[in-house]
């Protein structure tokens, strides 16, 4: 029942905000096809903009990650990690999660493919999958765009903000499934 | 900050390449990467053309209006710092929509909307303003109510309560935000990082 209602808003809101919206300027007598072209013109001015802003931090998580050092960071957290039970199949995620959207969603299908999605594990990655969003690429890139130099404390909340909801998620999931 | 999360990003993965003797496999991923970047900025560019067509319709329409009306007071409290009829708070709320409804795609070209008019309003063009930071903050703890993509990856994975997941997600993601919102409050007065104008 729920799964059908997620379902259905997920297949149904896109369309429906384009009717909404349409029909609306059309009813107002708005000159809708041109003021859409105005407004698509916006999109290519950003995208030229945030270009070298992707560009640079997927080349750094690249090389991060081919080297291998990604994982030896993820291995040398794990003495710590343990101590909180956390369970270490997870502590990739938890490092590329702020970094990485794609990636992150990678390590997610793995996960729920090697340990099965009803598991511990599986549970709590995807609530970490959804419950937070990659802080690092956010900032670089919206920043970037409009020429932001300093950002002040912005990086650090959000890292704080991604740590907070990594341990409420693993609060929530074993409040809510327990552990097995 | 960026600078450091950046060049130790590249120095440690070219070390530990070097230690493990695959260097080759440095020089590969940085031109895959960036290529894979490119494209990844292609999809996107078409995507946000649409949206912006679309929410400059919504704009002239005065739909947008209708719409910001009832949500615009409860966006001030966050944003105390913008003005009342603030451009910026339009795209805000349609980001924090998208987001809401698991549209990230649409998020995208909304939040850089809105970060291209409170940069119009922003003093020191350089410095993130505190509208700025409450806002990417906000947007990077992602409150989300439908998280549509994890909910058919675990479908496809064969999950017997694919959404089960949704409460928890929803408790995660606005505990964070609520933290983030705090921390950002008291950061943004302190003498480390308070704006100088």
């Amino acid at each position: 029942m729920f799964v059908a209602a997620v379902d259905a808003i997920s297949r149904w809101s896109i369309p429906l905000i384009f009717v909404i919206v349409l029909g609306y300027a059309l009813w107002h007598r708005v000159d809708v096809y041109n003021v859409f072209l105005d407004g698509a013109r916006e999109g290519i001015d950003l995208a030229v903009r945030i270009l070298p802003y992707v560009v640079s931090i997927f080349v750094a998580l690249g090389i991060f990650r081919a080297s291998g050092a990604m994982d030896s960071l993820a291995a040398s957290l794990h003495p710590v990690l343990s101590i909180f039970h956390v369970p270490a199949e997870i502590l990739p995620l938890m490092v590329i999660r702020p970094l990485s959207g794609s990636g992150a969603l990678a390590i997610t299908a793995e996960i729920l493919r090697r340990f099965g999605p009803d598991s511990y594990v599986g549970r709590l990655a995807s609530t970490m999958q959804g419950s937070t969003d990659t802080t690092f690429y956010i900032l670089s890139v919206y920043f970037g765009a409009v020429g932001i130099r300093k950002i002040r404390h912005a990086m650090l909340v959000g890292l704080c903000a991604d740590l907070m909801g990594f341990i409420l998620s693993i609060l929530f999931v074993r409040l809510a499934f327990g552990v097995k | 900050m960026l600078n450091l999360v950046w060049v130790g990003m590249i120095l440690m993965g070219v070390a530990v390449a070097a230690a493990r003797g695959h260097m080759d496999l440095v020089t590969s991923s940085t031109f895959d990467s960036a290529k894979l970047a490119v494209e990844t900025v292609i999809t996107l560019t078409g995507i946000m053309v649409f949206w912006l067509g679309i929410a400059k319709v919504a704009e002239q329409s005065g739909l947008m209006e209708r719409l910001g009306h009832a949500v615009r007071p409860m966006l001030r409290m966050v944003f105390p710092s913008l003005k009342r009829d603030s451009p910026a708070l339009n795209s805000i709320m349609m980001n924090f929509a998208a987001n809401l409804l698991g549209l990230g795609q649409a998020a995208t070209p909304f939040g850089l909307k809105a970060m291209t008019e409170l940069q119009a309003e922003n003093d020191d063009k350089e410095t993130a303003s505190d509208a700025m930071v409450t806002f990417l903050v906000m947007n990077t703890a992602g409150v989300t109510l439908i998280p549509a993509t994890i909910v058919a990856y675990r479908a496809a994975a064969g999950s017997v309560n694919p959404s089960e997941i949704v409460g928890t997600t929803l408790a995660a993601s606005l505990g964070s935000t609520i933290f983030a919102l705090l921390l950002d409050a008291l950061l943004r007065r302190s003498r480390r990082f308070r704006q100088r104008v």
